[in-house]
């Protein structure tokens, strides 16, 4: 095997699990250390970098850096990540001034962007500062997309929505509320430098089975209820509600539909649970809120007496599973009518963009998605983009920040005259966290301390308004326990190989027997040595050794950090450093003339 | 926060022995000798055998006598009987206890001044009885502990860290097994896993006194140039003669290597030692020629290493002696003390 390339600022970025799965890469060890030490508004600020909505994050994102955590080798569960960016969104201090400014002057250039969610807002973020004029469109009369018409105020509430967008309207930005774009053409003739489409995905899918037409006032799209509910629109339910579908969107819909007086609130499935596409935590805090969930029922029909709904018609399925889990066969055993008052349906969104023409110049696929490049979020119509949900569909928060920030760099580059693809590179630096005989830079000794459990408010206290936050965020004493659980995997093992006298002594040390000295072999053989059974993770292998001319291998998979190697090392040969990790947004872009 | 304590954690695929035990629950304390010393390899290297030979920790006797090498007990299968004795002394309180209790696995670990400096006398006698036990000789050319000075295994000419070259010649232990009548004697380097584990299983294993001389740098006070302990001397004159695999009972040899290659061993315990020639015809089981091979290594300075000599027919001190296999502790006091007049009927037929 071939001596790894430590220099790849992809090698050591990806041992940093957590970070390596976000997608927009935020600095979690880095932050959870900032968190250790009290600075909290230091630790909100350095997640602001990268996902500009800590506090949002800290309570909804899709967390997943969470199942990528390294915390999961030795141990069920994950450093409770999220939580923790709470915990500095919490107990910040006022850092407005802090952020960056609404610039002097403008340069010149105007940006349009359609839709007010996440996307737009990132985008807006990174552009604005730096000069540019950007206007947002938005066709409801409040800001935030989904973040706001979809995602309960009982699991983000309003005022820190507000806040973190106020944050970004404050460098400058014009928003339209009640500002539709109805016409893609007409924007494009009113002069705009770039034009970046933000507009989500926002057709929920409906459900065409007989009775539908009848009972229409009683089947609801799931998206659009919550949107209704959100801006007061709605503001009752039937005693008996069923909820079609398991993804996020039902247990929003589930447990909105309890606030609103539903009595009994039956989740269907047409799958087993492994199946489920809802996140664990969220099917876990509405079955704590008493949702049944029924699974293996297909629906079949909506039953409706005297023009009015009274219950569906589901199939029961039945399902051979082979080893993998993977559905081989399925069969309809029976039937069943389930009583309700109301059906909402939660079977996913779409893109829809009929205010796009034809003639715009943006090229759609057959399943009438855009076309829309991966890296630059450029559509095939020169200077205008996508992003977020409207880019590739619906996926999340997160995803629509890190897509923000990419297009705005293209953006950047637009408007500038540069070429979108020169890109600057990532880097990485190194520095020795040694500070003396068993003393590093950081807490390098493993905690065993379980996972602390997220306080909910009591279910007796939760139903009585639709916007009581559930969970009540981290103690003090949750906070000290849950940061040490991080092993800080930016905390890196740099090995020089000129330096090891092959006395084993790291070998014996490392608690996880990760590492190994080896006459060098093919990767496969060397794996089997350290048990390095995960494809995900590098195996680490060095140059030859100068004693016996084998090789120092590790398996990056299981490596706790613990630095036990390095300060067992009589000669250094194995250092703990810390990989810092420098991306780059719109601001630090070197344009081709400066490269 | 800082530590310096190995954690006691469960990877996820972490594979069991036959007891059902990890790797790690072959380890003890966590070492205090210095970092980088050879003698944590070969201790970890004696916890892997352990390990795989699924032994329970509870069926075995750790005895030292003194030096940094004589601490190591303490740093693997904390679970096992151990007793730290007297420099160079370990031999025969190690002898009286293989007397008592032939049932449980032996294991002595010693340094090359404990062994060959103070108790020569010891070691020579241990041998010469053919006590069944693994005797580790952790020989780094120096007292560690005292900080340095030159052994009875330090080679002419070898230079101290700071000071002269050695002017006495060196006892190699190998040689002076084969001449008091230890039955199975290797040779080996703490920085050779692969030939020192197998070796390993294969000591515990044989019937008689089996004694590893395990080269195993002092990094404080013999890893210099000028040293013929230190790693990169080891390295550089290692030579391998013959290795040895245990292959338990159970298991049947493998025809993985050419014809002739192959040498099995029959043990008491129905399994087997495979060696394997790595230099010419030298066959292990020929004590005339493991002598020459011995004094032929020495005069080309090479570090001669493998299983130089095996021979399991020699009948080991309690076969010698005939006692029985029972344990003193499981003998019943009657039986053990028949009494005053069974006693002076014994003495009657020496009168
Ligand atoms: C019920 C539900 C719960 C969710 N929960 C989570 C969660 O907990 N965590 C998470 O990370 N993600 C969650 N998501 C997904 C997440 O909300 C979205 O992925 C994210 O908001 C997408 O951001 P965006 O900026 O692309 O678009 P959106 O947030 O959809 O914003 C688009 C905006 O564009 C506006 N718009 C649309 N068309 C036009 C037009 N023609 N002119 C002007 N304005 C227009 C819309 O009104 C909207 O305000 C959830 C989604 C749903 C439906
Ligand atoms: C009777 C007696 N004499 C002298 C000593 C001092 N002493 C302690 S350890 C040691 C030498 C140990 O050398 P070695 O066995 O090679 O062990 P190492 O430390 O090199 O592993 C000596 C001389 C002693 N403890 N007891
Ligand atoms: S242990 Fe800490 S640094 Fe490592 S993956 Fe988990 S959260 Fe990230
Ligand atoms: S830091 Fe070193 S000792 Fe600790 S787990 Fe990783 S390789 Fe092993
Ligand atoms: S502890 Fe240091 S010198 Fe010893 S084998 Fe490991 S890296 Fe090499
Ligand atoms: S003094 Fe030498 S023998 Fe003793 S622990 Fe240190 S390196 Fe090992
Ligand atoms: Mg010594």
């Amino acid at each position: 095997m071939k001596p790894t390339d430590i220099k790849d600022p992809d090698y050591f970025h990806k041992v940093v699990d957590c970070q390596w799965a976000c997608p927009a890469h935020t600095p979690v060890p880095a932050y959870i250390r900032l968190i250790a030490q009290g600075r909290y508004s230091d630790a909100y600020l350095l997640n602001r970098d990268s996902n500009v909505f800590p506090g949002i994050l800290g309570r909804v994102c899709d967390r997943p850096c969470e199942p990528a955590c390294r915390r999961t080798r030795v141990e069920e569960e994950p450093v409770a990540i999220c939580r923790l960016k709470r915990v500095a969104a919490d107990h910040r201090d006022d850092i407005t001034d802090r952020l960056p400014k609404k610039p002097e002057n403008s340069n010149g250039k105007r940006i349009a962007l359609i839709g007010a969610g996440p996307a737009s807002f990132t985008v807006a973020n990174d552009l604005a500062p730096m000069g540019y004029e950007c206007t947002i469109f938005e066709k409801l009369d409040k800001p935030g997309g989904l973040m706001r018409s979809n995602i309960p105020a009982f699991r983000l509430p309003e005022d820190v929505l507000n806040e973190e967008l106020g944050y970004i309207l404050q460098m400058g930005v014009d928003l339209k509320l009640g500002h539709p774009v109805g016409s893609m053409q007409e924007l494009q003739d009113q002069g705009f430098d770039a034009i970046f489409v933000g507009t989500g995905a926002p057709k929920g899918k409906n459900l065409n089975l007989p009775g539908r037409d009848e009972a229409a006032g009683n089947i609801h799209i799931g998206i659009d209820w919550l949107e209704s509910v959100a801006f007061d629109h709605i503001e009752t339910i039937g005693e008996t509600v069923l909820i079609i579908g398991v993804g996020n969107t039902a247990m929003d819909c589930c447990r909105t539909s309890l606030r609103l007086g539903a009595k009994a609130v039956k989740v269907m499935a047409r799958k087993p649970r492994a199946f489920f596409k809802a996140s664990e935590w969220e099917l876990e805090d509405a079955e704590e809120e008493d949702i049944a969930i029924t699974v293996n029922h297909s629906p079949k029909a909506f039953v409706t007496e005297s023009g009015k709904l009274v219950g569906m018609l589901f199939e029961l399925m039945d399902y051979d599973l082979d080893d993998s889990g993977r559905i081989t066969e399925q069969r309809v055993t029976g039937e069943v009518m389930i009583p309700c008052d109301d059906v909402i349906l939660a079977i996913g969104q779409e893109n829809a963009f009929p205010w796009i023409e034809k003639e715009a110049g943006i090229t759609f696929d057959k399943w009438d998605v855009p076309v829309i490049d991966e890296q630059t979020f450029e559509s095939t119509r020169k200077g205008v983009f996508f992003g977020g949900d409207a880019a590739f569909g619906p996926k999340n928060i997160i995803w629509a920040v890190e897509h923000g920030h990419q297009a705005a760099i293209s953006i950047h580059k637009h408007c500038q005259g540069d070429d979108l693809t020169a890109r600057t590179a990532d880097y990485i630096e190194l520095e020795s966290t040694k500070m003396g005989m068993s003393e590093w830079r950081y807490s390098n000794a493993y905690d065993a301390s379980d996972r602390r459990q997220m306080e909910h408010i009591a279910l007796v206290d939760r139903f009585r308004k639709l916007d009581i936050e559930v969970e009540l965020g981290f103690t003090p004493e949750q906070i000290a326990t849950e940061v040490e659980r991080c092993l800080n995997c930016d905390m890196q093992t740099v090995f020089d190989a000129p330096l090891c006298t092959e006395c084993d002594a790291c070998i014996d040390i490392c608690p996880v027997a990760c590492l190994s000295i080896t006459p060098n072999a093919p990767e496969a053989d060397l794996r089997a040595i350290v048990q390095a059974a995960s494809a995900d993770q590098a195996l680490f292998t060095s140059t030859e050794l100068p004693l016996s001319g084998r090789v120092m291998i590790k398996d990056e998979n299981t490596c706790l950090h613990c630095g036990l190697c390095a300060e067992r090392c009589p000669t250094a040969a194995w250092d703990m450093q810390e990989g810092k990790l420098t991306i780059h947004y719109a601001h630090d872009q070197k344009l081709s003339a400066e490269q | 926060m800082t530590s310096f304590v190995k954690p006691k954690i469960r990877r996820k695929n972490e594979p069991v022995n036959a007891l059902n035990k990890v790797r790690a629950d072959y380890d003890g304390t966590a070492s205090t000798l210095c970092a980088g010393c050879g003698h944590d390899s070969v201790t970890a290297s004696l916890a892997r055998a352990f390990y795989e030979l699924s032994i329970d920790p509870q069926q075995v006797v750790k005895v030292s006598g003194i030096g940094c090498s004589s601490k190591s007990p303490t740093y693997f299968m904390s679970d096992a009987h151990a007793a730290n004795t007297v420099h160079g002394r370990m031999p025969a309180f190690a002898t009286g206890a293989i007397a008592a209790n032939s049932a449980l696995t032996y294991i002595g670990i010693s340094g090359d001044g404990d062994s060959l400096s103070i108790g020569l006398g010891q070691l020579a006698h241990a041998m010469r009885r053919n006590v069944d036990m693994l005797y580790m000789l952790y020989n780094n050319g120096v007292y560690g502990l005292t900080k340095g000075q030159f052994s009875a295994s330090a080679d002419l000419g070898s230079t101290a860290k700071k000071g002269p070259a050695n002017e006495l010649p060196p006892i190699d232990p190998a040689a002076l097994a084969l001449s008091v009548g230890a039955t199975f004697i290797a040779r080996s380097f703490s920085g050779d896993r692969e030939q020192l584990v197998p070796l390993i299983k294969a000591g515990l294993k044989h019937k008689g006194f089996a004694l590893i001389d395990v080269i195993s740098p002092c990094v404080a006070f013999n890893d210099h140039k000028g040293s013929t302990k230190s790693y990169a001397h080891t390295y550089q004159y290692y030579h391998k003669a013959v290795h040895a695999d245990y292959v338990p009972p159970s298991e049947e040899i493998m025809t993985a290597y050419g014809e002739g290659e192959l040498m099995p061993v029959e043990l008491h315990d129905g399994g087997t030692i495979r060696l394997r020639k790595l230099d010419g015809e030298y066959d292990p089981r020929d004590r005339a020629a493991a002598f020459a091979k011995v004094l032929d290594g020495q005069d080309k300075d090479e570090i001669l290493t493998g299983l130089l000599y095996i021979n399991e027919d020699q009948p080991d001190m309690h076969a010698r002696k005939n006692t029985g296999p029972r344990p003193l502790n499981q003998i019943p006091y009657a039986e053990l003390n028949p009494g005053a007049e069974k006693l002076a009927a014994l003495q009657m037929t020496m009168r």
